[in-house]
């Protein structure tokens, strides 16, 4: 490119846009980093803080139409207001999404607060339903942030020590069982964990969200600060969700896990390895009838699949492969009809919403390339316009450069558009990746109901063998004049286990009850938010495609009008 | 056959040059042959009051390789004048022969052919008459006669770019080479139009993508559409009737996205390539004037040898005296021809850059027109289509 020699006015005036326009980073990432988001639209806030009350604003009525405190130089003036627009009156139509879009999805803060939150006084909630159906205005507010290195103190052997990493979980908030209002603790991921499976237990039959990968892979593969990184973020949404759960935001454990300072007083989880390990001890005795053979009542209320009692696991297993393969019919099946349709439903939602989700993905990508190139499009006619006005020997060439940048400007300007829309539709239809996530939940409390009754199963199983020995041994020992004292001795340890297998039984059923209305409750809240969500996403995503099409649609018009001539002269 | 000059062409015998037309349309494209050895024929309808032309309306049918005959021709006797570009001859496109391809083919070869007859000289020319009337027998028969002379294989011409490019680049580094024209406005057009032409390449290939990437977000919103409306039959009652309408929305804009992808090529981005194309025909007329510059040149340089043997001969009074003075006549009558012949290039030339100039500039202001336009409409469409939704789903939140 020739140097700038030549200090015409045009040329320094060129210099002054051009280098707006390379300030504009064509290439910057579409990361959800906040800050980022928050600095490409920070224009449109400042405009729009002026729209006050907008909480009680019904989104179709004609808005309060602000003027833009510092406009973008960029941006023209609000073009929608032009009385001469040459074309059709719709510039000057009513309700201009435009204005009334951006105030609520740029708020990132307005989102964490988790939904229950009624008194946000920003247009999210004229905008979008809220959740709660009560009119309170508890809040739990979590944040992990500052990860820390930190030495493993165990008397390991190897010199040296693990290292690893913790978090900083800060929690606000306004619920009294806390006792306080704002409180710190130090985590580590695997702390995370051991809540993760407290409240599996404790919970059962309900949709718990599910926590983050252990990644372990990853975290050998990538940059350990990127890794961090991810993890925090991930984790800062697993507690989020946590805290929005009606029931689990109640719970001790996550109680103690958010306030209770050093470490986590929550029982960990052993691995498999030891649980087998325990089991595989006990086995023999509980063979050989030194130990109980019978699961007690208390053990009865968890999986068996999870826990030590070998014996028990292969006696469900057994059952299991009963109730699949067996000519008869269990004791107790899933008889819910309407459960096993919605079951059936919910694996067709997922798959749905998994499509969705990809479909979403293709769209995003598409609205950014489209907002890429056309931002390229416009890089190289302002090169152009620069190259024709320096080298211009007769005015026709002036007149087209000025033509050319006209349309570049315009260009560069609807390629910002075309951004900012996609990272407002990548928030959005987020939701759809929440959603599926969620899914998870749903199948872990169906398969706390399924294990839950297949303990049933297999205890009045146990139940019916039991009382066939005990009639068969009372038969023969009757046929005894005077009683057989070995037989009857064994009759009546019969009758003790018969008796505790009996208490299990009940408990185990009533816990398969407890689970069975715990999903039904859960299936309920899910319809009705899952309702509320993806009509929020649906509006979000609607709006936003209105608001940035319009702005888009004035852009072009103004050049449509500025070149509409042929005496015309620059625009 | 003879350059005709201007003085003769512009009156014609009896009518005056405001009443005089020459009109003509490139239509009706014809898909013909088979396999490889298929082509497209169009239909080419001249309406005339030109003297020269018999009678004043004429049909004829002709295929791509009639129409690169007559550029040829055109380029050879209309030196300096910068000869409408003709879109590509493409070997991948043409075996395709895609509706796209053939329309967008037959409107570059319809502003071929009127750009000629709206140009002062180059509408006098015979071998444009002979094109727009000659039967199809005739034309194919003066299409194979095109060899050696006439024809410039790709080659060649690739050839003529690389040495006037390294010319410039040789002057604007400051070497000095022979046979080479020391005009410093003329090495300014010249780096001009090699400037343009990188330009112009450029925008055009993003004016391509952003065509491409109109069709991939119509693809995509005609994806997600579909998906919608499942999630919507799955889901029943007023939320899944809220995805279904959602579905068919985007399905409705993805076409429309689809349309406007169409006009973008059509309408910008072949205007664009368009414009390309002319810059790389004045490339070729600046080949031209360098030959004929070094032309003039070597036959300056042997003139003057021959007059220093000349003087040398009448100095001895040899008797090849006046065989030399005869060579020497016919050299000098030669040189001036050569001579006549570059400056008609360089007047031409300085015209033309003038009318090219304006003509971009009404080309491509119609085309942002266009594009800008077309890109407004697409988005207010698409914001009225959205907008549409908002009651529905408001209507929704109602209920639930």
């Amino acid at each position: 490119m020739m140097g700038s020699e030549n200090p015409g006015f045009e040329e320094s005036h060129l210099f002054a846009s051009r280098e707006e326009m390379e300030n504009l980073v064509l290439d910057d990432p579409l990361t959800t980093t906040t800050t980022t988001n928050n600095n490409s639209y920070s224009s449109f806030r400042s405009a729009n803080s002026s729209i006050s009350d907008a909480a009680t604003r019904h989104p179709l009525s004609p808005p309060v139409l602000s003027t833009p405190a510092e406009s973008d130089p960029l941006l023209s003036p609000p073009v929608f207001r032009n009385p001469n627009a040459s074309d059709n009156n719709s510039y000057i139509e009513p309700p201009s999404y435009a204005d009334v879009i951006f105030s609520p999805f740029d708020d990132n803060s307005a989102n964490e607060i988790n939904r229950v939150d009624s008194t946000s006084h920003d247009l999210d909630s004229s905008l979008t339903l809220s959740r709660s159906s009560s009119s309170t205005s508890d809040y739990i507010k979590i944040t992990v942030s500052n990860p820390k290195k930190e030495q493993e103190t165990t008397n390991s052997l190897v010199p040296g020590g693990n290292t690893y990493y913790t978090y900083l979980i800060t929690t606000r908030t306004n619920i009294a069982d806390f006792g306080s209002s704002e409180f710190s603790v130090r985590r580590r991921f695997r702390d995370v964990v051991t809540l993760s499976d407290r409240l599996a237990e404790s919970y059962r039959g309900y949709f718990i969200p599910p926590r983050p990968d252990k990644n372990v892979v990853e975290s050998q593969v990538m940059q350990k600060q990127e890794f961090v990184e991810q993890r925090r973020v991930a984790l800062e949404k697993y507690l989020r969700r946590l805290a929005e759960h009606p029931v689990i935001r109640q719970s001790d454990e996550l109680k103690v896990f958010l306030q209770v300072e050093g470490r986590l007083p929550l029982s960990t989880s052993t691995d498999v390895a030891s649980r087998m390990l325990d089991g595989a001890v006990k086995l023999p005795k509980q063979l050989f009838g030194e130990s109980t053979a019978v699961v007690a009542p208390h053990e009865v209320v968890q999986p068996a699949k999870g826990g030590r009692d070998l014996l028990r696991l292969f006696k469900e297993l057994r059952q299991s492969v009963a109730n699949d393969w067996g000519g008869s019919k269990p004791p107790v099946v899933e008889e819910d009809k309407v459960f096993l349709e919605k079951k059936e439903w919910i694996h067709d939602l997922e798959q749905q919403i998994s499509n969705a989700s990809q479909q979403a993905e293709s769209l995003v990508k598409a609205q950014q390339d489209m907002g890429e190139t056309m931002g390229e499009l416009g890089l190289a006619f302002i090169k152009l316009t620069k190259f024709e006005n320096e080298e211009a020997m007769y005015n026709s060439q002036r007149v087209r450069a000025a033509d050319m940048k006209c349309l570049a400007t315009a260009a560069v300007k609807a390629s910002r558009f075309y951004r900012e829309l996609n990272a407002q539709t990548v928030k959005h239809l987020d939701t759809l990746h929440e959603y599926l996530g969620l899914m998870l939940a749903v199948h872990g409390a169906f398969s706390d109901r399924s294990s839950a009754l297949l303990t049933v199963q297999t205890l009045l199983s146990e139940l019916s063998t039991l009382h066939a020995r005990a009639e068969k041994l009372e038969a023969a020992s009757s046929k005894i004049f005077g009683g057989d004292k070995s037989r009857i001795h064994k009759i009546e340890e019969l009758k003790e286990t018969i008796r505790v297998t009996e208490d299990a039984k009940n408990v185990a059923i009533r816990e398969y009850e407890r689970i069975k209305e715990n999903n039904k409750c859960e299936l309920e809240r899910l319809d009705k938010e899952r309702r509320v969500d993806f009509l929020n996403m649906l509006k979000g995503f609607v709006v936003n495609q209105v608001g940035y099409a319009e702005k888009i649609s004035d852009v072009w018009a103004k050049v449509a009008e500025e070149t509409s001539g042929y005496a015309k002269d620059s625009c | 056959m003879e350059q005709q000059s201007t003085s003769e062409s512009s009156q014609s015998p009896r009518l005056p040059p405001s009443q005089r037309y020459l009109s003509v349309s490139v239509s009706d494209p014809v898909k013909l042959g088979n396999g490889v050895q298929g082509y497209i024929s169009y239909r080419v309808i001249t309406k005339t009051n030109f003297p020269e032309y018999q009678g004043s309306e004429k049909i004829v049918i002709r295929r791509y390789s009639d129409f690169v005959w007559l550029r040829d021709r055109l380029f050879d006797k209309y030196k300096g004048i910068f000869v409408p570009p003709l879109p590509e001859k493409s070997a991948v496109e043409k075996f395709r022969f895609s509706a796209e391809f053939i329309e967008m083919r037959r409107q570059a070869l319809d502003v071929f052919v009127n750009r000629i007859t709206s140009h002062n000289e180059l509408q006098q020319s015979e071998d444009l008459r002979t094109f727009l009337q000659a039967d199809e027998e005739s034309m194919e028969r003066l299409r194979h006669q095109e060899t050696g002379i006439f024809k410039k294989k790709p080659a060649d011409l690739m050839q003529m770019f690389k040495d006037v490019q390294s010319k410039v680049s040789d002057v604007v580094l400051g070497k000095e080479k022979p046979l080479e024209e020391s005009n410093p406005e003329y090495e300014k057009l010249k780096h001009y139009v090699f400037e343009l032409e990188n330009h112009l390449t450029e925008s055009q290939k993003h004016a391509y993508r952003l065509v491409k990437r109109h069709r991939e977000l119509g693809q995509s919103l005609s994806g997600f559409g579909k998906a919608a409306k499942l999630l919507g039959a799955c889901e029943g009652q007023a939320l899944g009737k809220a995805f279904d309408e959602l579905g068919a929305k985007s399905e409705t804009l993805s076409i429309k996205l689809q349309k406007e992808a169409h006009q973008l090529l059509m309408n910008f981005e072949e205007p664009v390539k368009d414009y390309v194309r002319a810059v790389q025909s004045i490339k070729a007329t600046i080949g031209e004037r360098a030959n004929a510059f070094r032309h003039q040149c070597e036959l300056a340089e042997t003139m003057k040898l021959k007059e220093i043997n000349l003087d040398k001969l009448m100095l001895t009074r040899s008797d090849r005296v006046g065989e030399a003075e005869q060579e020497y006549k016919e050299l000098k009558a030669e040189s001036e021809e050569v001579t006549r012949r570059f400056e008609t290039i360089v007047r031409r030339m300085n015209e033309e850059i003038v009318r090219f100039q304006e003509q971009k500039t009404q080309d491509m202001r119609i085309a942002f027109h266009e594009f800008a336009k077309g890109q407004s409409r697409l988005a207010k469409s698409i914001a009225d289509a959205w907008r549409s939704l908002l009651p529905k789903l408001e209507a929704c939140s109602d209920t639930s």
